[in-house]
Parts: C-alpha cells; structure tokens; sequence
C-alpha cells in the first residue's frame, strides 16, 4: 500500500496514523526477513544498499562486508551480460551453487537481497 | 694502456685570452689536373642512377625492462557509509539503518524480492537437483585411456646464477609445500655470485618461495620431518648438518660442527622414526653414514664406517650417495654406493663389523637412487648408470630384472605410492619415465620430455598423482599424472604378488640352467679329441640356432601380450633361463677359442 502524498496537514492524529501505517510495512518487511531466516537450511540473510552499506543482516560485519562488496561486482557483470545478449532482458535472480552451500542473490537497482542455504537433502 | 697523444701546455697559459689574428688568404696546397690519368677511366653512357624521395631512417629496437608485478589486496572492512557519518559509531550507523528502513521504497523492494527469494528456498529444500540419480554405479574401466602426464606448475630458481633443484621434499601433511634443496654439485664450479639459499616453496605462488632457508653451505639434501611439520633437516655440501623450524625463521637454529660432521657433501639425510620424532640420519661420500639426534647437533650418536671388508677401515670404505630407510623396518636401511654397489645394514647388530649384512652389486656406476617398494617391503629400485634395476632381497647374486641400456644415464628414481608395479625414473636427457612391468616391460609405458637440461632428482607425492622433478637449472617441473597410472587397479596386487613368486621361480630356474651349463662345460674339457675347430664350428652353431629361438620366442611373445599374463610371465621366466643359456654358451665359445689358442703355442 502506498501512501499519497496528497496537500495534507500533518496533524499529530496523522502523523500517528502514518507512523502506524509505516510500522505495519516495516513490520511486514521484519515478518518477510524474518519467515526466510526460518527456512530450512537458510544460514545467512543480508540486505545490501548499492553502496555496500549493510542494512540488515545475520552475520558479522566483516563478514557482510566481504559478500556484499564480491556480490554486488558479480550482480553488475551479470546483469550486464545478460542486457548486452539482448538489451530487452534483464537479471532477475542469480544462484551460486557450490560444494558447500548455495547464494542466491535479488536484485533490484538499490538494494541487494542476499541470502545464504545450505540445502542439504 | 698505451699512449698515444701527449698534449702539454704551461700551467701560466691556461686561463689566457684568445688572441685572434687576420691573415690573408693562403694556397696550401695546388695540385693541377692530370689529362694522362683519364686513361685509366671508360666513359660511361647511360649511366643508371636512382633517386628517392624519402627520409632518411635508422634501424633501433628498445627493450623495455621486465617489470616485477605484484598482486596485493586491500582490505576493505567497511562499506560505503557516507560521509557525515562515522562507521565506528555505532549510534550514528544505527540511526541511519533505521532511516534507511523506513523509506518507502525500500519496504516495497524488500517486500518483492523477498517473495521472489522465498520462492526459490523454498524450491531448495524442496528437491535437491544434485543428488545422486543412478546409485553406485561401477566406474567405467580406464584401461583404453593411454597414459599421459600433464604439467601443473613449474618453479623457477629465482637466482640469476642458476643451480641444480638436488632434492626435493614434499611437505608431510598437506602437499601444498615443496621444500627445494640448491646447489651446485660441479666439482669447483662454484661462482662466487652464486646464492647458498635453498626454498620452501606454497604452490599457490609459484613466483615467490615462502620461505628462504639461508644455511652457511649450500644444501645437498633436504626433508621435511614426517613427525613435525615445521622441522627440516638439511645435508649441506661442505658435510655439515644442519636444522630448521619454519616458524623460527630462515637461518638454521642449530648446525653441526664442522670437526665431527662428513667431509663431503651429504647425498642423503633421512629422518629416523623414534619416540621423539628427533634423530635422523645421513650418509655422504667419504664412506660415513652418522646418526645425529636434532637437539644436539654438536656430535653424531654413532657412526658406521662402510667398509666391505667389515674391518671399519675408512681407507675401504666406499662412498655412499644415497640412503634408504623403510619406516616399517626401523632397524633395517640400505646405502647406495659410488661404486655401483648396494650393502644392506642391520642397525641394532653387536659388533660394527656385523653391521653390514649383505652387499648387492651389479650396476657400473653410482647407485643413484635406492627405493623399497611400499607394497613389498623385499623388493626395492635401484637406479644409476644407464638402468634401473629392480631386486629381491633374497637374491644376492644379481637383480631380478633390470630395464635395457638407455642412451643417458638415469639419475633418480622412485616407487609409485598407489600401484605396487608402477616406477618412476628420470634421465639426464631431461625425460621422465614411467614403467609398468605388469604393462610392458621392455619400454617404460609412458615416457615423458621433461625439459631439455638433465634431470637431478625426482619426488612422488604422496597421494600417487604429482610428480615433482628437479632440474639442473633448478627449475622444479610438478606434473600430474593421467588416472590410469595412479589408481590401483583391481586385481593388481595379486598379478603383483603372482609376478613375484614367478621372479622366485625364474631365478631357480637360471640356477639350474647355470648348473647344468657348468656340467656342460666340464664335458666339453673332457673331449680334446675334437679339432679345436670343429669345436668353434659347433659352438657358433649352436650359438645361432639359440638365437633363432629366441628371436622366435619374443616375436610369439609380443603377438599375446596382455590377456595371458603368465604365458608372458613364463616367457620372461625362459628368457631369463635362455639369456643365462647364451651367456654360458658365449662362455664356452670363448673358452674354446682360448683352448685352441692354448694347443697352437706347444
């Protein structure tokens, strides 16, 4: 639900109604965070800004650090090679697989979503 | 340097004023044309003259100087943060994660690509894509694979003056490691620029050693200790022993004195297995072999003097190049010799004497390189001169088989760790062989080009698959080998142990053949009534009709090769027998010959 930002007064009443409003949307990005966390064999959850800043995440900092500076250089190579194949096109998601676990990583043109499973069967 | 011009000037001249003076015009020299000197000149009509309207240019090539990369990386530990704010607070970093939270288009992205992720954890957990589908299925026979070898890294000596890569050693437990022994083994050829530095080597950085052992000789020998993996022992080339501890550093932490150490260079150092994980033992040249315990270096804690004659004269004492130690056999160890022969010693004997158990001799030239089969404690390698030969414990008098004569000398050799029948050999023509005798055992089944510079020493990993081989430039070559040469084939170790009891067998075979050949040659004596010539007709007869033979037999034997591998076995078992029958006819031929020279004199 998006807020109109319509000639409003901005009453304390409003502004409680808002501050309610913006809380249920946080709250339902927490709930999201949170229901993917629980995941079977979901180790990590990172949410990366495009300037590498870590905005929420489940692992130490260095570590954050580390994913979100190699990821978002794999996400433009990716999502570059993919628009030059056919400039319609464009990267969605992108899945690393490897012996030990898998990232899987979302997009999108600010922020990165990164999380990290280890899907053992 | 000669001189050639003197120029003098008087010390009040220097300094004057140039007095510049007019002259006048002034003919030096008139030389008048001479009409009778045009006789020696043919007019010339047309001439052919060319004209281009170019530039003048000139040839020049620069080289630019090889620039040394280094890769370095940075750390980045923070992200982005902008600028007003200071990561290290963490009150500022936490306001503006919450201001971020509470932008409108961060919910609404979170909110999308959360759904999008959840999708596909939940696709993981729901089927796993890479599980095994067809079960333990049989893996495929890779006996059609030919075998082959592939270089996976070379290591250069980093000294401008190169030297030979002498020993290698394998770091014991993770195989990353290569410690590289250097030096120079020419008789004096030591330049005076030449480095005495030896290198562990971390395969991930091929360009630069991890580290530099700095001993105050050149290293002969080098090896890690299986026990502890930061302690190395070095033989150095002035017959010094010294220690290391690579978390200590390059210098050596403890050297042995000069007064009780070798006098020559040290051709083997090996590490003894004991409760303390501290003794070693070395062998060198000047006919020594010395136990040395690691944490007192000051005095060896014996001596064994390898003299044949068992008298413990160093004056007889042959000089060893190389020593062997089985781990399994912890009194037992095997000394090759410069002079071709093998002596077996028995560590924990009374008497020094009782030492030396048995010799083994057979090949023309320094022993090389003495290895125990791992599979077969009783049978080892030796390799030096133009062969390699392969010998059982048991049998004294000769080798059990032995490779033809190559056209370089073999200089290292070693058992493979996986295959019981599997030997590598390096030459000095820079080759690398690999020999399967359950395979081929006339020519190696895989013979490899190496460098074009002599091969000086060769070391197995431990896992059967990489080789390291060291050159005499000190460049140290790691080559993988293909599968079908480092994996145990299935019935391999009973065809091994089968090719071991026909061994056994052949060898009593040849001694009858040996036997009945002496009783031949007594008969022989016994008739002088043949003419001596005669006698030489017959014996060249039969002579050839042996070989025809033979010839035949091996021509049969090359047709079935594989499938029937004791037929082989038993024609290797003949051959022997006959190739001891030929030796003996050559014997007799000669002896005849001798004969009839001896009945021409009276």
């Amino acid at each position: 639900m998006s807020l109109k930002r319509s000639s409003v007064q901005y009453t304390p009443s409003y502004i409680t109604l808002l501050c309610l409003l913006c809380n249920r949307e946080k709250a339902e990005v927490e709930e999201t965070l949170k229901r993917i966390q629980a995941h079977k064999g979901v180790i990590a959850t990172i949410v990366v800004n495009a300037e590498g800043i870590p905005i929420r995440t489940t692992l130490d900092n260095s570590t954050t650090v580390q994913y979100a500076g190699l990821l978002h250089q794999l996400i433009m190579k990716a999502r570059s090679t993919v628009r030059d194949i056919d400039p319609q096109n464009d990267l969605t998601f992108l899945r690393i697989r490897s012996k030990k676990h898998e990232i899987m990583v979302a997009p999108d043109k600010e922020y990165l979503l990164i999380v990290i499973q280890n899907p053992c069967e | 340097m000669e001189i050639i011009y003197v120029y003098t000037r008087k010390r009040s001249e220097f300094g004057r004023p140039c007095s510049f003076s007019d002259r006048p015009a002034k003919v030096n020299v008139d030389i008048p044309p001479d009409p009778s000197m045009a006789s020696d000149f043919v007019l010339r009509n047309p001439v052919d003259s060319y004209v281009q309207h170019t530039s003048d240019m000139s040839e020049h090539e620069v080289n630019t100087e090889r620039v040394e990369v280094e890769s370095r990386g940075v750390n980045h530990v923070e992200g982005g943060w902008p600028k007003d704010i200071n990561p290290q607070e963490v009150e500022q970093t936490i306001r503006f994660r919450k201001k971020v939270e509470k932008d409108e288009h961060y919910i609404n992205t979170i909110t999308h690509l959360g759904t999008l992720m959840e999708h596909c954890v939940k696709q993981n957990n729901a089927i796993n894509i890479y599980e095994e589908y067809f079960g333990e299925e049989e893996v495929a026979e890779v006996e059609d694979e030919p075998p082959s070898a592939k270089t996976i890294n070379v290591i250069r000596d980093p000294n401008i003056t190169k030297r030979t890569a002498t020993h290698l050693s394998w770091h014991p437990d993770t195989c990353k490691k290569l410690a590289v022994a250097y030096s120079s083994l020419e008789f004096q050829q030591n330049t005076k620029d030449m480095s005495f530095d030896s290198y562990i080597w971390d395969l991930e950085n091929p360009n630069k050693p991890e580290l530099v052992l700095k001993p105050s000789s050149p290293l002969v020998s080098l090896e890690y200790n299986p026990k502890d993996s930061h302690v190395l022992v070095g033989g150095c080339y002035n017959g010094q022993m010294a220690y290391w501890d690579t978390r200590k550093g390059g210098l050596p932490v403890e050297v042995s004195t000069v007064e009780v150490s070798h006098r020559d260079p040290v051709y083997g150092a090996i590490w003894l297995q004991s409760k303390t994980g501290t003794e070693c033992f070395s062998a060198s040249t000047d006919g020594q072999v010395l136990w040395w315990d690691i944490r007192k270096l000051s005095e060896p804690t014996e001596t064994l003097v390898l003299d044949v004659t068992r008298k413990g004269l160093l004056e007889n004492a042959l000089g060893a190049v190389t020593l062997e130690f089985e781990p399994t056999m912890p009194t037992k160890f095997m000394v090759g010799t410069e002079q071709g022969i093998v002596i077996a010693c028995n560590r924990k004997a009374k008497t020094p004497p009782e030492k030396i158990t048995s010799t083994y001799s057979g090949h023309h030239g320094p022993v090389y390189a003495l290895a125990r089969n791992p599979f077969y404690p009783k049978i080892f390698l030796t390799v030096g001169d133009w062969t390699a030969r392969i010998w059982s414990e048991e049998t004294k008098e000769s080798s059990i088989m032995w490779t033809k004569y190559h056209l370089s000398y073999l200089t290292d050799g070693c058992w493979s760790t996986v295959r019981p029948a599997v030997f590598f050999t390096t030459r000095s023509d820079g080759t690398l062989d690999v020999w399967d005798f359950l395979f081929k055992q006339n020519d190696p089944s895989l013979s490899l080009k190496v460098c074009d510079e002599p091969l000086s020493s060769l070391r197995l990993q431990d896992n059967g698959c990489v080789v390291g081989c060291g050159s005499k430039l000190g460049t140290v070559t790691l080559l993988e080998i293909s599968s079908g040469l480092c994996t145990l084939q299935r019935n391999e170790k009973t065809l091994a142990t089968a090719v071991r009891v026909l061994w056994a067998a052949s060898r009593c075979l040849r001694l009858k053949e040996r036997a009945r050949s002496e009783a031949q040659e007594t008969e022989v004596e016994e008739k002088p009534v043949e003419s001596p010539h005669e006698v030489l007709n017959r014996a060249r007869r039969e002579f050839f009709e042996v070989i025809e033979v033979e010839l035949q037999r091996r021509a049969q034997a090359e047709t079935q090769r594989l499938p029937s591998l004791f037929q082989v076995k038993d024609c290797v078992g003949e051959e022997a027998a006959a190739q001891g029958e030929e030796s003996q006819l050559l014997k007799d031929k000669e002896e005849e010959e001798e004969e009839k020279d001896a009945a021409k004199e009276p």
